[in-house]
């Protein structure tokens, strides 16, 4: 199989075109834009069949995106960050008609203050949404993870919509190697969208996404999605297995790099992920017992896949990519809520916030993340939430508050 | 940049390397700093964003040094090399920025580049490139240029390939200059200056700019490829087309109807020209601009 060099955008356009999309809504933004802009090119020359209409917002492209999906085609959409939350209230709702299609989100983080580049706040808000949840730390997982995406969305068993999350600029502007998977081996993998009893057909009227009053089909319903979304982990596996057999290549729900005999677990979502897999071999080299647990599914999150592969560690260090204003990591709180109670839990539950706003994590740092962890498996206390932050970075700030006139005293006799 | 970070990650791909490539964006606009980068390795790399530690770092635009924005001297060692498109000699380069590690200028004969050059920039930076890490084949070079430059057409891709090639046999003397660093090891690394942020006052802590403008101390004159330059001879003082079209307010009025344009600030738009009614400004190449003019500022 040939490889080729494909940045993270170029390689969702890919996923979307292998995945024989017959509709795409559309609306632009950084840094997300190139995506759209490559599909629209193919479905201009003829290269893809369909349709891609740009919308005249992200709420209005994900309304159409269910409202499409609801008809029985292949839907496919990508948006990021503000794009994202314009649209959250439709997220919500497409989520709860039970009509799936694949959005690929491109991390970057809210504002204020503004910011192009890549934090995973954005994506983490739709977390509660039913919408499923996948991130992927290459650019080959992209274009793979969009494909088992579309089997997990429209298997019978779940139909609920699917984020695939890729990190701006680390991987939407960024080339690496890329085999793109052959189109009959995709078709053969993704088969037609058999849409059961979805659809709007002429002369044969249906109710889609009904109200209810009285509480009681309310929870019903949303609970059936919740059971649904659950269901997705049994999926997902059958549907790895499936992938790795057409195309050889094995992605898990919880990649677990190293993890057998460590002591010290770094887990993290996303592509900085692979640093920490560089990581992981150094700290090996200088005689370190240490691993990583990647999730790849946020949601459902697969707790007993957590579980097992956290069992023999004595400390995690998770690396929040996100804050959650007032509690802190999104992931911290997460393990936490996964492991709490469960007897081979490791007593050690480190937070670290990291990559805000595109901030890179320096091989130091993951070192020196490792050798909190082990201070505090030594000293048998988790350590105190850490943001990394260095007196230099500080110090720059300080200078921006100069020029800005922040902290002057003279503001306050001008006024 | 981006364009020579392709042809160069294309070209040690085809070598049989792993790579990555990746452009920085930020103010998109032609002028405004920019940069890209380039990882080659025989192993999968996990290593990812800018490099912070470069073996290799090529500078288009030899005023980019000054502009801190800029980050030109980001993590340049003792073992860095730096390939600069400058008329200023290499030793002038090494003093004037303190460099250890190697310094080549280009081009090498001295020649002041012409204003026609720079649209090559990018396919000349990652020819030389190619020859100075000493693993890229003229083959591969020559496929990758045309590769990355196909939607351009023929024309283009027969001039840029002429152009990457000859920097190529350029730096012969030079091939295979740049080495690869070691990985930073977990056994003898330096523990980053970590602090704990403390909790400041709101009027401190929010992202407000309290001072008026504050962009007078970013001087985007340094964008310019090409300034105006007004004769008075044609100006016909009409005291207010140039300068309100000027999507900088970088040209003032005097009291008399002269234009004054503030060449700190001017990023050389060319939208004065344009619309100038009785042609009385001229695009004048930045590289025309006498030296003394330019470090008298």
């Amino acid at each position: 199989m040939s490889r080729e060099l494909l940045t993270g955008n170029g390689a969702a356009a890919w996923g979307a075109r292998l995945a024989e999309v017959d509709y795409v809504p559309a609306f632009p933004i950084t840094p997300q834009t190139e995506i759209i802009e490559t599909l629209a090119n193919w479905f201009e020359s003829g290269e893809m069949p369909g349709r891609l209409v740009t919308l005249e917002s992200e709420h209005s492209m994900i309304t159409a995106a269910g409202a499409a999906a609801a008809t029985g085609v292949r839907v496919f959409t990508a948006t990021s960050s503000q794009g994202l939350l314009y649209g959250m209230e439709m997220i919500f709702s497409v989520a709860g008609w039970r009509a799936p299609f694949v959005l690929v989100n491109v991390s970057r983080g809210l504002g204020t203050p503004t910011t192009l580049e890549s934090d995973h706040t954005d994506v983490l808000a739709a977390r509660d949404s039913g919408f499923l949840q996948l991130h992927c730390a290459t650019c080959q997982e992209v274009v793979d993870t969009i494909l088992m995406a579309y089997r997990i969305a429209e298997d019978t068993r779940i139909r609920l919509p699917v984020i695939v999350n890729l990190d701006g600029f680390y991987l939407s502007f960024t080339r690496e190697p890329v085999e793109l998977p052959d189109p009959a081996l995709a078709r053969r993998f993704l088969p037609p969208f058999d849409a059961q009893n979805l659809r709007f057909r002429a002369s044969a009227p249906t109710s889609q996404g009904v109200a209810v009053l009285g509480g009681s089909p309310y929870s019903y319903f949303r609970y059936q999605a919740h059971l649904a979304s659950l269901r997705a982990i049994e999926v997902y596996d059958e549907v790895a297995d499936e992938f790795e057999a057409a195309f050889g290549r094995r992605h898990e729900a919880i990649e677990a790099y190293r993890c057998e005999d460590a002591d010290i677990l770094f887990v993290m979502i996303g592509s900085f992920a692979t640093k920490a897999k560089a990581a992981v071999d150094q700290l090996r080299e200088a005689g370190w017992r240490v691993g990583l647990a990647r999730i790849r599914l946020l949601r459902p999150l697969p707790v007993d896949a957590l579980r097992r592969v956290t069992s023999g560690a004595r400390g995690l260090a998770v690396i929040d990519q996100n804050l959650s204003m007032g509690q802190g990591g999104v992931l911290h709180s997460e393990v936490a809520s996964a492991l709490y109670g469960h007897p081979k839990a490791p007593p050690i539950l480190a937070s670290f916030i990291g990559g805000l706003g595109g901030r890179d994590i320096s091989p130091e740092e993951l070192y020196e993340i490792a050798a909190e962890t082990r201070k505090a498996i030594d000293e048998g206390r988790s350590p105190l939430p850490r943001l990394l932050f260095t007196r230099d970075e500080l110090r720059e700030i300080r200078k921006l508050q100069a020029i800005a006139e922040v902290e002057r005293n003279e503001l306050e006799v001008k006024r | 940049m981006k364009t020579a970070s392709r042809v160069l990650g294309t070209a040690f791909f085809s070598c049989g390397f792993e790579v990555q490539d990746a452009p920085r964006y930020g103010a998109e606009r032609r002028g405004a700093p920019t940069f890209a980068y380039v990882r080659a390795s025989q192993k999968p790399i996990q290593e990812r964003g800018v490099i912070r530690n470069p073996d290799l770092v090529i500078v288009g635009d030899d005023t980019l040094p000054a502009v801190p924005a800029a980050g030109v001297m980001h993590g340049v060692g003792a073992q860095t090399v730096m390939l600069i498109h400058s008329r200023d000699d290499a030793d002038s380069w090494r003093h004037r920025l303190n460099l250890a590690g190697p310094v080549i200028v280009l081009p090498t004969n001295g020649d002041v580049a012409a204003d026609t050059d720079l649209p090559f920039v990018g396919c000349v930076s990652a020819g030389a490139a190619a020859r100075l890490t000493g693993v890229i084949s003229r083959e591969a070079l020559m496929a990758a240029v045309a590769k990355e430059l196909e939607p351009l057409g023929d024309r283009a891709v027969r001039e840029n390939e002429r152009r990457a090639l000859a920097a190529y046999e350029d730096m012969e003397a030079h091939e295979g200059v740049v080495r690869e660093a070691r990985d930073i090891r977990a056994e003898e690394y330096e523990a980053p200056d970590w602090i704990h942020l403390a909790p400041e006052e709101a009027k401190i802590s929010a992202p407000a700019i309290h001072a008026a403008a504050t962009s007078e101390h970013v001087e985007t004159g340094a964008w310019r490829t090409a300034r105006p330059v007004v004769d008075e001879a044609r100006c016909n003082r009409c005291w207010w087309i140039c300068s309100t079209y000027c999507p900088e307010s970088a040209i003032a009025v005097s009291p008399e109807g002269r234009p004054e344009i503030d060449y700190d600030h001017c990023k050389g738009c060319m939208i004065c020209v344009a619309i100038c009614p009785s042609h009385a400004i001229a695009a004048v190449p930045e590289e025309a601009t006498p030296r003394e003019e330019l470090e008298s500022r």
